[in-house]
């Protein structure tokens, strides 16, 4: 693969792991074994590899939803561990969408995109002018008032993305966010993904199966074993 | 809005489940006001009984029940004799049983006692009340549920008494009870010369103090204490009033425990939720008062059902003709508010557990499995 674009420096980098390490069931599973890895701001980095090779695990700790057993986890420019405020990142910061979509079935596509706005404490005028703006972008106004089981999946999961987005953070962390989807709406929710993220100004690491949607990321940073392997610039 | 939301749609999501906590609580909000109710009404009737037309209550100090207190017929005339006194008069108390019916009270009264001269005589009058040796008044319930009636002889205890005179009165306890003169109740509980009580009207309320000074340097085995005294102090009053919370505190238990199993079902079904909410910035806290916030709902939806059921109750007992008179439910805001406090607390401590799950739950590894 040949390198097109690399970016940011180690100075701008939203996203740091140091010589990361975790294990689960007493250290008797070891997911990840000294990982490094940076990702700069405004970058789309892919993180493709095998089921279990520790993907999720990360995003996980570079979304502060955990703590490394070693090494550091630095989200712009705070490490995770030390940081006093962890909701804070997860309010303002960190915004994540998952495979599943995990959005509450009995409410709203609207009231589900509300849940960061409320956990956050932002006004509901500030809150309903932000949704109004991602549905438009999403293809979503005509939707907003239907329940979840009123949609399709990839409806739902353009859903997720709003979700994820409500609060402006300035990482978007994706766990296979096309994972439940045909290929069609794959492709259609992913450009969408990319789309948001670019008008946005965020910085999208996202774990995939996908090579093809892998390579239409800035980078492409392949797993396995709980190792970064390789670092390979897909355009 | 939303987090109301959040609150009603997990209860709505498993809304039989919901329907049992409700009905639960409920359940033991109206036990808890009728009990409570209908006892506090108990002891406003025998306490108005006390208190007919008086102001203080002098019996026999440290007994546990009236019923064994015996004040010496000198102390009548000498309390009667103090200026501060309008009039003191002295009452019996007594237990009798006739065929069928183990208890029927017993009032050795006088012929000026308040009780005799403030009922509606349906039939005889006060003045016959005095100088007939063997001879009663019944109350109106009494006199029907012994069968009898005005002028015939009835059996009570050991004796056959002619019926002089049926009286009625709001109090169930006076309507379902035997008038009898004070002397011959006197022979006939084998008290000569004593009363349980007695009742003391005063010139001036504001001698009370006085007055109970004065019984307590005159006869030191005597005590005077003012109406409201003797309703917060006596004994027998503070163990029913205890056993009617105790009572409605076991149903209100039990409603909790309800409270609880439908707080961790929820808590634990839906778990994913939970994870979600935090990765999307929920505090403990606002986990807490989703789950805090649900059990809230269904305690102040079973509070105020079971208030409704209860006062239901509480009406349906006073329309029961056998139970007229005996079951004068009075309801305070007190009460009211009490019973409906200790329903929120109940659910409350019933999603204590609960919700500390709920802020436990980490969310990645309920999302760890999807």
């Amino acid at each position: 693969m040949m390198p097109l674009r690399q970016f940011g420096s180690m100075s701008t980098s939203v996203l740091i792991a140091r010589d990361v390490w975790k294990s689960y069931d007493d250290g008797t599973v070891t997911v990840l074994k000294g990982v490094d890895l940076d990702v700069a701001a405004g970058e789309t980095v892919a993180l493709c590899g095998p089921s279990g090779c520790g993907k999720s695990t990360l995003l996980h700790l570079l979304g502060a939803l955990d703590d490394p057993d070693r090494g550091t986890v630095k989200v712009n420019g705070v490490e995770v561990k030390t940081y006093p405020d962890r909701l804070h990142l997860l309010r303002h910061q960190v915004g994540f969408v998952f495979q599943l979509h995990n959005l509450i079935p009995d409410l709203t596509l609207a009231e589900n995109c509300l849940i960061p706005t409320l956990a956050a404490g932002i006004d509901r005028r500030t809150a309903l002018a932000r949704l109004n703006e991602l549905a438009e972008r999403t293809g979503l106004s005509h939707r907003l008032n239907h329940r979840i089981q009123k949609l399709s999946g990839g409806e739902r999961q353009r859903t997720a993305l709003c979700r994820a987005l409500m609060n402006r953070p300035a990482i978007l962390l994706a766990d296979e966010p096309t994972g439940s989807l045909d290929e069609h709406t794959s492709s259609m929710v992913f450009e969408l993904l990319l789309d948001v993220v670019a008008s946005e100004g965020a910085t999208l690491l996202m774990a995939t199966h996908d090579r093809g949607l892998a390579e239409r990321c800035n980078r492409l940073v392949e797993m396995h074993d709980g190792r970064i392997e390789e670092l390979a610039y897909a355009r | 809005m939303i987090f109301f939301k959040l609150i009603v749609t997990n209860l709505y999501r498993h809304r039989i489940r919901s329907l049992i906590s409700v009905a639960g609580i409920a359940f033991s909000v109206a036990a808890m006001l009728t009990v409570v109710s209908i006892l506090q009404g108990a002891i406003g009737m025998f306490s108005s009984i006390l208190s007919s037309d008086s102001q203080i209550i002098v019996f026999e100090r440290n007994v546990s029940d009236l019923f064994f207190s015996s004040v010496p017929a000198e102390a009548v005339s000498k309390m009667a004799a103090w200026p501060m006194v309008e009039h003191a008069n002295p009452v019996l108390f007594g237990v009798v049983s006739s065929p069928g019916h183990p208890i029927i009270t017993c009032f050795g009264v006088t012929p000026t006692d308040a009780r005799l001269q403030k009922a509606t005589w349906v039939q005889g009058d006060p003045h016959s009340f005095a100088g007939q040796a063997g001879a009663v008044v019944l109350g109106s319930r009494a006199a029907e549920f012994l069968a009898t009636s005005f002028g015939s002889t009835v059996q009570i205890g050991h004796a056959s008494f002619r019926v002089i005179g049926i009286l009625k009165t709001a109090n169930g306890f006076e309507d379902g009870g035997v008038f009898m003169p004070l002397g011959a109740a006197q022979a006939f509980f084998h008290k000569e010369g004593a009363s349980s009580v007695i009742t003391v009207k005063l010139r001036d309320k504001d001698q009370a103090r006085a007055f109970k000074h004065a019984v307590d340097s005159a006869f030191p085995n005597l005590i005077a204490l003012e109406d409201e005294e003797f309703n917060r102090s006596y004994s027998q009053f503070r163990i029913i009033k205890a056993t009617a919370w105790a009572v409605g505190g076991c149903g209100l238990l039990l409603g909790g425990l309800g409270v609880a199993n439908t707080m961790i079902m929820s808590v634990f079904t839906r778990i994913r939720e939970i994870a979600i909410l935090r990765v999307s910035g929920f505090s403990h806290a606002q986990i807490a008062g989703v789950v805090f916030g649900e059990s809230a709902l269904v305690s102040l939806v079973g509070a105020a059902s079971g208030l409704i059921a209860g006062a239901a109750i509480i009406l349906g007992l006073k329309l029961v003709p056998a139970l007229h008179g005996y079951v004068e439910a009075t309801v305070h805001p007190t009460v009211l508010l009490a019973v409906v406090l200790l329903a929120l607390l109940t659910g409350a401590l019933g999603s204590l557990y609960p919700a500390v799950f709920a802020m436990r739950v980490r969310a990645v590894e309920a999302l760890r499995f999807e």
